[in-house]
């Protein structure tokens, strides 16, 4: 599995909405494309994105195949304390890609 | 009658050109993206306003085209915006992603890249945690030459 990249702060201003960047490379099939004799390809994509922040739940996405490939997803998040931001990404086989970083409150 | 190259082309085949020149047009209507809206608002009326969809208008490369919504709220525990869906009025599925929101979120703001088989409209619905609902749309003219085909 690739390892996800992620861009956000490594320190922040109580109370301040910082922006974070996030995109795992994943082909995305989506289920409606057909091989050469005509089979089609299985889907497989990510469904689930989520973020946490010290293990509550700040932002999540539901996705479908019409997201495109290595999903790419921007978002806010306001940190009012110093601690772990963790991203969960499911995919329909169940393989699960999961990374974390630390931000400070300074 | 002058006949064109399609019709020659399916009488050579033994076909009819609806068959063959329809087949790939199994893409969603407004219809069902207005329907799907229904579906989300549940009887609920569907404001106008509030929210700001940016998609590129003309895209070049049909599989990632990037789209960015945000919802004006302030996102506090008693107001802020739940979840915003993102359709697409001209794909063989409408839905395209959800983006679920908490207060924690600080803005109801997010951005992705999206996958569109033709020029078509783009409709954002967002729903606020007092049960209202909004929504906005916004056309995009996809290139023609690019990868439509591979992704019916």
């Amino acid at each position: 599995m690739a390892r996800p990249r992620l861009k956000l702060p490594k320190q922040a201003a109580a109370g301040e909405v910082i922006t974070i960047n996030t995109l795992l490379r994943h082909q995305m099939e989506s289920g409606l494309r057909t091989d050469k004799e005509g089979t089609v390809i299985p889907r497989n994509i990510i469904n689930k994105f989520e973020c946490l922040f010290n293990n509550t739940l700040v932002f999540s996405c539901d996705i479908e195949p019409a997201t495109a490939a290595s999903p790419y997803l921007e978002f806010r998040a306001r940190v009012e304390e110093s601690g772990t931001f963790k991203f969960i990404w499911t995919e329909d086989d169940g393989t699960v890609t999961e990374a974390e970083e630390a931000i400070e409150i300074s | 009658m002058n006949t064109t190259r399609r019709q020659l082309l399916c009488r050579t085949l033994g076909l009819s050109a609806s068959a063959v020149f329809t087949a790939n047009n199994a893409s969603a209507k407004p219809a069902d993206v207005a329907a799907a809206i229904k579906e989300i608002a549940a009887g609920s009326p569907v404001g106008e306003g509030r929210i700001t969809l940016k998609t590129p208008g003309t895209a070049e490369n049909s599989n990632s085209i990037p789209v960015s919504v945000t919802v004006e709220s302030p996102m506090t525990k008693d107001s802020y915006v739940e979840s915003v869906a993102i359709f697409a009025e001209g794909n063989q599925k409408p839905e395209v992603i959800t983006f679920n929101f908490t207060p924690a979120s600080g803005e109801a703001y997010a951005s992705t890249r999206i996958r569109l088989t033709e020029t078509q409209n783009v409709v954002a619905v967002a729903k606020m945690n007092d049960g209202s609902f909004f929504s906005a749309s916004s056309p995009v003219e996809v290139g023609t030459g690019s990868c439509a085909a591979e992704y019916k």
